[in-house]
């Protein structure tokens, strides 16, 4: 499926191929582009991380922390179902607790309609539907300009907004 | 009352406008019925046996007169002329179509209301003691923090998909009117001994088919640091709590699973990750929000004794009502009225359009403009002059309101049962009907003194029996609607107990026979001026079971 990326706030990029995702215990290919398991990336990290085009998949019952500081230049959190918000707490562990700056993709069963909780848990790039209309993800993107809480998009939330001096002592 | 700024109104006025869209999708075809539902979910839109339902959130319970007016107008204009306030003090709306559902939402934004995580497994309504800022027993007043709480769960991005469904309680007064123990999370307002304010806060508690009684996560935490430390506990549950069995993905089962201990163990390195103690809500916004529930401008009054004693005499009615529905206030010369919404026969609950209107009115003229709605489904008015009080309630009665039950065993809690609900065994509704029937007389209900009674129409326990005093169950026995009968509950934190299984489940009419039977057990059995609980807590079940099977 393709994938879209944040290009500026409320926009998106043109559609561009996916990187597969490889099984537990597959083989490596000795190129990219492939998004590796967990288990794989922290075994082969040393020779893995110099590959630009080679990053790691997160299954939701995945510990996030556990990529350490070795980070890749690309995540992807699968959502096995929609329903299943696991990697929300994921997405913001490794923006917020790991400080990764590379890209974050939400990969498997993403509704548009949640697009606006993704970006602001950390993820900037989205597997959509073949063929499917950006125009209702952008409108999804852009729907609410109030936050009440801080998250990993570092929207200012209400609360700072209200306050602007305590804000900026705590910044 | 907390009122909306600019901020808290755009966020609504976005929220309409996001559902209006998904609405319009649904109907055009462009969105499927499994693609809907989670979206409709969100905002508080089910679909049960006959129609939508659509419950709007009444923040912890505080209601305006406008808002009060708002809701009757939306039970006028786009359901069938009345509304039923839930056990969760929310209300709900059985008849609406869907295509009105946007033109309700904005009708409820325009009053400061919504629907917003009335459903869905993400953080509800959070509810508090609906005599909160006026009772007499408080230490100090949940409301402001059921407000931040509010406004931090407000689509929260990280904790809209959890594994289920989240309830927060928060008690501020000596006595728990809010069942702390028996949420996900229960906060009790204390003082630690250098005078500071925190929350004692309980995890893990619940009733539906694995009923338990919430376990301490933490003696004392500073109150500022609430948020925080509630976005460690989510997070920990949001992470490890079971996704595999819906009626194993409460956070009760994680802390039954892992064990308390260990819970909070993660529960505490995930705040010290994330900042721990400096995260706080700010000072200013603590004050902000704590100024939109300042104490009123009481007038000094003295308590209205003499008056008070003359009108008791003079009317047995009035007498009745003042012994049951009324609550010490803070202000001397005031009161707490809490206004019964179970007439003898009635749907516990269950309020028309009209009695909206006039209660708002009501609320007006003598509480303020205040109103609370209650987790027993009743209404309160929290702001009463003693010396109006007879002027109130000759004002109720004259709209059927007037009812003296409150505590006793005809104020009962119902869900909606096989008349709404089709996850339902049994026909809660009648059930309490024919109960509150068999027990009109007023000196009956006044020698019983005060017990609770609740009817739930299946297992997931929405008419709270577990915590009743007195509970019926509805189950399925082979095809045929039947009743099981519990006893013992109690929701009060200080003495929380669930309900103890009496025998074999009965049909309709056995199952009330047998609460006669209890009734009269304890009347039987009771020592000098015990309560029911009370004496069922120093005999136990068993005479009560005895009593059951010999009588069928
Ligand atoms: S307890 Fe059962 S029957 Fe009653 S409302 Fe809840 S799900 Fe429906």
């Amino acid at each position: 499926m393709p994938l879209v990326k944040l290009n500026t706030p409320g926009g998106l990029t043109a559609p561009v191929a996916d990187w597969p995702l490889l099984a537990e215990d597959a083989y490596v290919p000795p190129t990219g582009p492939v998004l590796v398991p967990l288990a794989t990336w922290l075994a082969g990290r040393d020779t893995l991380k110099d590959r630009p085009d080679t990053g790691v998949w997160l299954a939701a019952g995945d510990d996030a922390t556990a990529l350490g500081d070795d980070l890749p230049a690309v995540v992807a959190i699968r959502f096995a179902a929609f329903t299943d918000g696991r990697g929300y707490s994921q997405a913001r562990l490794l923006r917020e607790r790991l400080g990764f700056t590379g890209e974050l993709r939400a990969v498997g069963d993403v509704l548009v309609d949640q697009a606006r909780f993704l970006t602001r848990s950390g993820f900037d790039a989205f597997q959509v539907a073949e063929g499917s209309d950006l125009v209702h993800f952008e409108a999804a993107l852009g729907r609410f300009s109030v936050v009440y809480q801080a998250a990993a998009d570092r929207a200012t939330p209400v609360v700072a907004l209200r306050h602007p001096s305590y804000w900026s002592a705590a910044e | 009352m907390y009122q909306y700024d600019t901020f808290d109104h755009q966020l609504l006025a976005d929220r309409v406008a996001e559902f209006s869209d998904q609405v319009d999708r649904r109907l055009t075809g462009a969105l499927t019925e499994d693609q809907f539902r989670p979206l409709r979910l969100m905002n508080g839109l089910y679909l049960e046996m006959h129609a939508y339902m659509l419950r709007v959130a009444i923040p912890y319970g505080v209601l305006s007169s406008r808002q009060l007016r708002g809701l009757a107008a939306v039970a006028r204009t786009w359901d069938k002329g009345y509304g039923h306030f839930t056990t969760r003090q929310n209300i709900q709306f059985n008849w609406p179509r869907l295509t009105d559902v946007p033109a309700i939402l904005q009708a409820l934004a325009d009053v400061e209301m919504h629907a917003i995580q009335t459903s869905g497994a993400c953080i509800r309504n959070v509810t508090i003691d609906p005599f909160a800022g006026v009772a007499g027993d408080e230490i100090a007043d949940p409301r402001p923090w059921a407000e931040i709480i509010r406004q931090w769960s407000t689509l929260h991005p990280e904790f809209t998909f959890l594994p289920r469904k989240f309830k927060i309680a928060i008690s501020g007064a000596i006595e728990d009117r809010a069942a702390v123990r028996f949420h996900d999370i229960g906060l009790r307002v204390i003082r630690n001994d250098a005078g500071d304010l925190g929350f004692r806060v309980w995890v893990g508690g619940g009733l539906g088919r694995t009923p338990r009684v919430a376990r301490e996560l933490r003696p004392f935490l500073p109150a500022a640091q609430i948020l925080g430390y509630l976005e460690a506990a989510l997070r920990v549950y949001n992470l490890h709590g079971r996704r595999d069995n819906k009626y194993k993905a409460r956070i009760k089962i994680l802390v039954d699973e892992i064990g308390i201990d260990a819970y909070r163990d993660q529960v505490e390195a995930e705040w010290h990750a994330a900042g721990g103690p400096a995260l706080v809500v700010p000072e200013a916004e603590i004050a902000r929000v704590a100024d939109f529930f300042a104490v009123p401008d009481y007038v000094t009054l003295p308590d209205a004794t003499v008056e008070l004693a003359r009108w008791r005499g003079a009317d047995s009615g009035f007498d009745a009502w003042m012994g049951t529905n009324i609550l010490t206030h803070r202000a001397p010369g005031y009161a707490a009225v809490t206004v019964s919404l179970k007439p003898v026969g009635g749907i516990p609950g269950d309020i028309t359009a009209d009695q909206m209107d006039a209660m708002a009115d009501l609320a007006d003229r003598y509480s303020l403009g205040e109103l609370r709605a209650t987790k027993e489904q009743n209404l309160v008015l929290p702001n009463v002059r003693q010396d109006q009080l007879h002027a109130l309630w000759s004002a109720l009665r004259s709209l059927g309101l007037e009812t003296a039950n409150k505590g006793r065993v005809t104020d009962i809690i119902s869900c909606p049962g096989q008349d709404y609900c089709s996850l339902a065994n049994a026909r809660s509704i009648p059930m309490a009907q024919e109960i509150s029937r068999r027990f009109a007389d007023r000196r009956r209900l006044d020698t019983l003194g005060p017990i609770t009674l609740n009817v739930s129409g299946c297992i997931n326990a929405c008419g709270h029996h577990h915590v009743g005093n007195i509970g019926l169950l509805g189950v399925d026995k082979r095809g045929a609607e039947a009743y099981q009968l519990v006893l013992g509950g109690d929701a009060g934190e200080a003495d929380s107990s669930i309900a103890q299984i009496t025998g074999r489940a009965m049909t309709a009419e056995e199952a009330v026979d047998a609460v006669e039977v209890t009734a009269a057990v304890y009347l039987d059995r009771r020592q000098d001026a015990e309560t029911f609980i009370q004496t069922f807590r120093r005999i136990g079940v068993t005479p009560f079971k005895e009593a059951i099977d010999a009588a069928r």
